[in-house]
Parts: C-alpha cells; sequence; structure tokens
C-alpha cells in the first residue's frame, strides 16, 4: 500500500461494489482492485433478477451451466459478495417509480438509485469509503445516460462517494479521485452502445469467460414478462404481488379466456414439477385418460369456468384429437373430482387469450 | 468441497455436533444462499450449520459462495428424493 493510497485514518482505502454478474460490473471493480483498493461485493436480489432460479424450473434449461454470475464474478475477482434480499421493499419502486418506467415496466432509474443508496448504508455501517458501480455514459437508454449520472448520485445520498471507473473521465472527479485513493488517469472514458472497449479491457484482464445477458439481468426489461405483470394487475385491480405471483409469471403458458381467471399451463416436465409445489394454493387440472401438462387456475371462478378451462387443457394433451379426455380437478385444500372434456378446437382458443 | 453418497453423508452427520439445520426446500436461488448467509452470520466460529435444499443450482451456488467468504464445506450429498443437503464450517 502507498502512502498515497491511504483513507483519512492512514488504512487501505476500502469500496463496495454493485456486482450484477455482467461484464461491466466485474471491469470496474476489476479496475479498482489494480490500484490497491480493498474491495468487496454487493448484490440485491430483488425477485426479478434472471440470475437463478430458472434454471432450476424448465427441464431444456438444465444442461446450462448452472452458476449465479455474480458469485462467480467475486470469485474471479477474489472478493467477497455480500447478497441482500430486497424484494420486499423493491414492490414500492415497481409500483410507483418516481422517474418512470422503461420501454416495460422495468424502473431502471429508480432501481439504480435505490441499490446505489443501500449500498451507501451498507457502506457506512461496515466502514468502507466509496462505491463503485459498471455503469457507462449511453450504455442503457433510461438509466445510463450523461443526465441521469448527477441524479443517481444525488438523489441516491451516494454523491461524490460514487465512483464509475468505465466512466469516470467523462465524469466530475470524485471524492476517492480528489483523495488519490485512486488514480484519474488509470480510470477510463467509455461511453456509447459499444461494447467493444470492455471486450478490449476484458482481455487485457484475462477475463474470457463472461456473462452477457442480453437486455440486462432483470426480468422486468422483458416485454413478455412485463406484460404478464401488466395483465395479474389488471386482473387484481391494483398494482400489487406477491413473491410466488411474480415466479409463476415466468412458468408455463398464461391464458385468459375470460377476465375473471387465467390458466398456467406447464409446457414440460420441469414447469410440471414445479407447478406440483404450487398444488395447495391454486386449483389445479390435470389430465388422466392421457399424458398432459399440468395445469393452474388463478383468479375467481365457477364450475362453468372450470369446464372452459378442462376443455383448454384436453386442448394441450396427448388427447388432443380424442373425443373426450378425463381430467381431475383438485382445489387446494386437496378434495378433486373428474370431468369428461371435449378438446377445444385450436380456432376457439383466441389469440387475445394468450398473455 | 466435497460431494459425498448419502450413506456417508449421514455417518459424518452422525459424527459432528450440528449447531443449527436451515431447510431451504422449494426456494430457489439465490434465497438458498441469501438464508444461509444470513444464518451463518449468527453463529460463532467453528460452528456448523445443516442446510437442505431443493434447487439444484446450490450444488454449484453455495460452494461457490463458501469458497469465497471462507466458509468450509465439510461435504454435501445429493439424496434419492432429490434434495441436497450441505454441512457448512463457520
Amino acid at each position: 500500500m502507498t502512502e498515497a493510497n491511504s483513507n483519512q485514518n492512514g488504512s487501505q482505502p476500502k469500496a463496495v461494489a454493485l456486482i450484477s454478474g455482467g461484464l461491466d460490473s466485474l471491469l470496474a471493480t476489476k479496475v479498482v482492485i489494480e490500484q490497491g483498493v480493498h474491495v468487496e461485493g454487493i448484490n440485491f436480489y430483488t425477485g426479478f433478477c434472471v440470475e437463478g432460479h430458472t434454471h432450476a424450473i424448465r427441464k431444456k434449461d438444465k444442461q446450462k451451466q448452472k452458476r449465479n454470475n455474480a458469485l462467480w464474478s467475486a470469485e474471479q475477482l477474489g472478493i467477497k459478495l455480500h447478497i441482500i434480499d430486497i424484494s420486499e421493499e423493491y414492490k414500492d419502486i415497481v409500483y410507483n417509480p418516481k422517474h418512470g418506467y422503461g420501454a416495460n415496466l422495468n424502473p431502471c432509474l429508480d432501481c439504480k438509485i435505490y441499490m446505489v443508496n443501500q449500498a451507501k448504508a451498507w457502506a457506512e455501517e461496515n466502514g468502507f469509503d466509496f462505491i463503485i458501480t459498471g455503469e457507462v455514459i449511453g450504455q442503457r437508454p433510461k438509466s445510463q445516460r450523461k443526465e441521469t449520472m448527477p441524479i443517481i448520485a444525488r438523489e441516491s445520498g451516494a454523491d461524490d462517494r460514487l465512483l464509475r471507473p468505465l466512466c469516470a473521465k467523462n465524469l466530475m472527479p470524485t471524492f476517492p479521485e480528489r483523495e488519490g485513493w485512486v488514480n484519474r488517469e488509470d480510470l477510463y472514458d467509455f461511453s456509447g452502445r459499444s461494447r467493444k472497449p470492455q471486450f478490449e479491457l476484458a482481455k487485457k484482464f484475462g477475463f474470457e469467460d463472461y456473462a452477457q445477458p442480453a437486455g440486462g439481468c432483470c426480468f422486468l426489461t422483458d416485454a413478455n414478462y412485463s406484460k404478464k405483470l401488466e395483465d395479474l394487475w389488471q386482473a387484481r385491480g391494483e398494482k400489487r404481488y406477491e413473491l410466488d405471483d411474480i415466479m409463476l409469471l415466468k412458468v408455463g403458458r398464461h391464458i385468459r379466456p375470460k377476465a375473471n381467471f387465467k390458466l398456467i399451463v406447464s409446457r414440460e416436465e420441469g414447469e410440471n414439477n414445479f407447478l406440483r409445489g404450487y398444488k395447495k394454493e391454486f386449483t389445479s387440472l390435470s389430465t388422466i385418460s392421457h399424458g398432459g401438462p399440468l395445469t393452474l387456475l388463478d383468479g375467481s371462478f365457477d364450475k362453468k369456468d372450470i369446464e372452459l378451462a378442462a376443455q383448454i387443457v384436453a386442448r394441450y394433451s396427448g388427447g388432443k384429437n380424442a373425443d373426450k379426455v378425463s381430467i381431475q380437478v383438485e382445489n387446494f385444500e386437496g378434495t378433486s373430482y373428474i370431468i369428461e372434456a371435449t378438446p377445444m378446437q385450436p380456432h376457439k382458443i383466441k389469440e387475445d387469450w394468450y398473455i | 468441497m466435497s460431494k459425498i453418497s448419502e450413506e456417508k453423508f449421514r455417518q459424518l452427520e452422525s459424527e459432528l455436533a450440528i449447531t443449527e439445520t436451515l431447510n431451504c426446500s422449494r426456494l430457489l436461488c439465490p434465497m438458498p444462499v441469501i438464508k444461509t448467509q444470513n444464518k451463518l452470520k449468527e453463529l460463532a466460529e467453528d460452528e456448523i450449520l445443516k442446510v437442505i435444499c431443493t434447487d439444484p443450482g446450490t450444488i454449484a451456488d453455495i460452494p461457490t459462495w463458501c469458497r469465497i467468504n471462507d466458509i468450509q464445506v465439510l461435504g454435501y450429498a445429493e439424496l434419492k428424493d432429490h434434495s441436497i443437503e450441505f454441512l457448512l464450517k463457520k
């Protein structure tokens, strides 16, 4: 540790880095570690993170490498990672983002402000001096623009203790730069949507195997997912969700034949197994006479609605061309009965029923 | 980190003084990792935590988290019922 590289207490400066698992946060953290700063990572779980659980559901995804990229990044960097569950508090951000949504239901700017604010609180509690993010000016249309950079710094309360090593040279010098904890000359001036500078820097550091999630690491940036969430809110008459709701939006075909209820029809064995775990909370439909998907019914429904649902389920079963398919209807208390359903003809399943 | 058979796991388990058991069944990653992390914060040095999971992602994630946070994985096993159990030492 050099004399210049010490904080007000005369010890090695300490930074907390927001680690998403993507390339930018990996590089930004590495740049600061290289300058002799002690860095630890922080990662926030919102419930909408693409990282993690989805690979546990679909059988076809089981072949993919099962790793959490934030943990993987931390291991590559040789730093500790603290994973914080913010899924409950995060609801307010999703319901009412002060700065509005992006192209879908993604509240990116509010999200970044909240996460930096939480990192700041963590830093203060644990005696860390500043915060690192992998932001690059112009990289993302909603949250990473020249105008939004000061908003994030100001509204998070981090102010000039927020360092963006990948684009720092395009911004005013921050506190860690002015104090000499990091050398501004060794920071970068990346801007725009091109990833080429990041790839070159990754090569320089010897990183070859890194995650590049398309559309970021959040399901809310996904148009299909956002449409399902919007439908859920509309059906409930208010913006409200529980963690189980947002998990189920990732699974199966969602079909709403009537405003009062929808079907969640599994598409394969892995989803069947996953949905089975919800049989004590939902009414479920399972085909008996033929192979077929497990289906959950969400909402309020009467006997006629269940019959309609059974016809749709029969359509997705191995008996789709049969005259009748036997279907077991089981409510969440475990009582069940069997109905005979005529598979619905494909043209009768309206396009706008699919969410 | 060592993957062991169910039989060896049970033997190891019987030989250890397990401080606490954490049930993360049905939870999907990263929640089992978060719960393990938070529970370990409550334990003292050398105390042992048993963690029960059902998400296969934990096979990679829990040992990785343990490696970067200096927690020893004494052993883990994939059981016949497809659950996964870990023995961790702080």
